[in-house]
């Protein structure tokens, strides 16, 4: 009785203290002071500003657009190369996964550096001057999310029956229909927890967007994509978050429980299923 | 049987496997020699140690390299010090029965990094821990808070495998909660600890914004440096660095392997 007290004492305290700095952001959007600790009054000010701050909607249009298409073709990458690496010979097999393995295991910022360095030897004509920030962000997230699909993948092709393939062949389908209405469907789940993995990955970002877009790697008056993580770290180098991002966590935040409710509700939902299919 | 189907003999599974792995050749493999290549050439391209032995020689670069090290092993220590008791809580189903709450210890994952690092070091500022006067506490504080979550996952994964019935049985036959923890509960959860170290001690020592954002640019970790070496076109240093730090990978990697093992890294995939 004594340790479950305890226990959930300590639960809640550190789940307290791990959204504290969040919880005083969110609490202070409905004030419009410049810090964080000054209260101004009540006010919603902050949210209407916040929409019609353009410098913010931007960014945020930017890192929506990277993650997405970022996932896609990590999504599209990672699921080809496990399928493909899953069939073929052992030992180019585990030569593969290693290479995949490096970029997870490896520190972004020498990942980072490394594209940065390539992409800025490359000649321009490789990369159009004001195409050359997407595209090498693009493959930033990408080098960040394929090798997740990848591992997401893997061990759905192992639990997989292998004949189910086979006999779609002998059945007369094509191999492209055989992996399209066979293989895919039964490794659907990983391949679609990946492409999730690899969305969060991209917004969460900071290191290799930094790297592989800005004036570092790019001459001066050239473009540079502004994603959110970058235009947050250039605002809190030279002071407290900006009040409008105040009223933007905020609305994050929201998101973000949404999210928690309906992985709970989608959880106990197939927890009921399972149950049921058991009873009968 | 195989002769029937001429037509398809051309397509092979493992082909599949072929643009992913010219992705992986073009944008993993061939930076990295690149990396390798600056970091032991010179301006003019001729092989040159100027890097190595300008790091070697340099107080303030091996200085950094020691503080570093340091931050990061009281950072991985704190993190286990506050998640195992965290993670055991967590899975015994005797103090909680939600398994949505191991979710919302993940949740903060989910907001932007930066504007994490960002909250935190506004609220220590609005508690008087800043920068200017404790730049090396709150360095502490915002690497714990970012990389709890990166520690209770493998560690809770590891607490729902545990042998109860072991557990119980050394209970039974007389050990006491201190000897029942050691010599039952922690060398079981050893692989979780592997793996929680792994994915805490790295990427700290990486890590940059947290230490330029909390400590105000007073506390210059090895990510730091590489950044400011590559703003400054120091390409031949920065490989140089970034050379170390994957050697250091490397071989933390190949200490762990046998330990953490491969489904460890699948925690990350919650």
């Amino acid at each position: 009785m004594v340790k479950k007290i305890f226990g959930q004492a300590y639960i809640w305290l550190i789940l307290l203290l791990m959204y504290l700095p969040i919880l005083v952001l969110i609490a202070f959007s409905f004030t419009t002071s410049t810090n964080v600790g000054v209260w101004n009054g009540f006010s919603f000010e902050l949210y209407p500003a916040l929409f019609k701050n353009k410098e913010v909607m931007v960014a945020l249009a930017n890192t929506l657009i990277i993650a997405v298409s970022a996932a896609v073709v990590s999504t599209i990458l990672g699921t080809l190369g496990a399928v493909g690496a899953f069939y073929s010979g052992k030992k180019f097999r585990k030569g593969y996964e290693f290479v995949n393995q490096i970029p997870v295991v490896n520190a972004e910022i020498v990942m980072a550096l490394s594209l940065a360095i390539m992409f800025a030897a490359l000649p321009s004509v490789i990369f159009k001057a004001d195409l050359r920030c997407y595209w090498t962000l693009l493959i930033g997230h990408v080098v960040l999310g394929a090798p997740f699909v990848f591992i997401s993948v893997k061990p759905k092709l192992q639990q997989m029956d292998p004949s189910l393939y086979e006999a779609a062949i002998d059945l007369g389908a094509k191999p492209h229909q055989a992996l399209w209405k066979v293989t895919l469907p039964e490794i659907l789940p990983g391949v679609f927890s990946g492409f999730l993995l690899a969305i969060t990955l991209s917004l969460d970002d900071f290191i290799i967007s930094q790297f592989t877009t800005g004036p570092g790697l790019l001459s001066a008056g050239d473009p540079k994509i502004v994603t959110l993580s970058i235009l947050v770290q250039d605002k809190i180098k030279k002071g407290p978050i900006p009040p409008v991002l105040r009223a933007l966590t905020t609305i994050i935040f929201i998101l973000v429980v949404l999210g928690v409710i309906g992985v709970s509700i989608y959880r106990s939902y197939q927890a009921k299923h399972i149950k049921k299919k058991v009873r009968v | 049987m195989k002769s029937s189907k001429p037509k398809f003999a051309l397509f092979k599974r493992k082909y599949l496997c072929i643009p992913y792995g010219l992705f992986l050749v073009m944008f993993i493999i061939i930076p990295i020699l690149i990396i390798v290549y600056y970091a032991f050439t010179d301006d003019n391209g001729m092989p040159s140690i100027n890097a190595l032995v300008g790091f070697f020689t340099n107080w303030s670069k091996v200085n950094v390299l020691i503080t570093s090290v340091f931050i990061a092993l009281q950072t991985t220590l704190l993190c286990l010090l506050i998640g195992y008791p965290l993670a055991y809580f967590l899975a015994d189903k005797k103090v909680n029965k939600n398994a949505v709450l191991i979710t919302l210890f993940v949740a903060p994952m989910w907001i932007n990094f930066v504007l994490r690092t960002g909250a935190t070091r506004d609220l220590l500022t609005w508690m008087g821990i800043n920068g200017g006067n404790m730049p090396y506490l709150a360095t502490l504080i915002g690497m714990v808070q970012n990389y709890l979550p990166f520690v209770i996952l493998p560690l809770y994964t590891t607490m729902l495998k545990l042998d109860k019935s072991q557990i119980e049985a050394a209970a039974d036959l007389g050990a006491n909660p201190f000897q029942v923890f050691y010599k039952s509960i922690l060398p079981q959860s050893v692989p979780g600890i592997v793996s929680a170290c792994t994915m805490t001690f790295m990427p700290t020592m990486s890590s940059y914004v947290i230490s330029d954002t909390l400590s105000e640019g007073k506390i210059t970790l090895f990510g730091n440096y590489i950044y400011l070496d590559f703003a400054n076109n120091l390409w031949h240093d920065g490989s140089f660095m970034a050379l170390i730090m994957l050697v250091i990978i490397g071989i933390s990697m190949f200490l762990t392997r046998e330990k953490g093992g491969a489904e460890q890294k699948g925690g990350k995939s919650w």
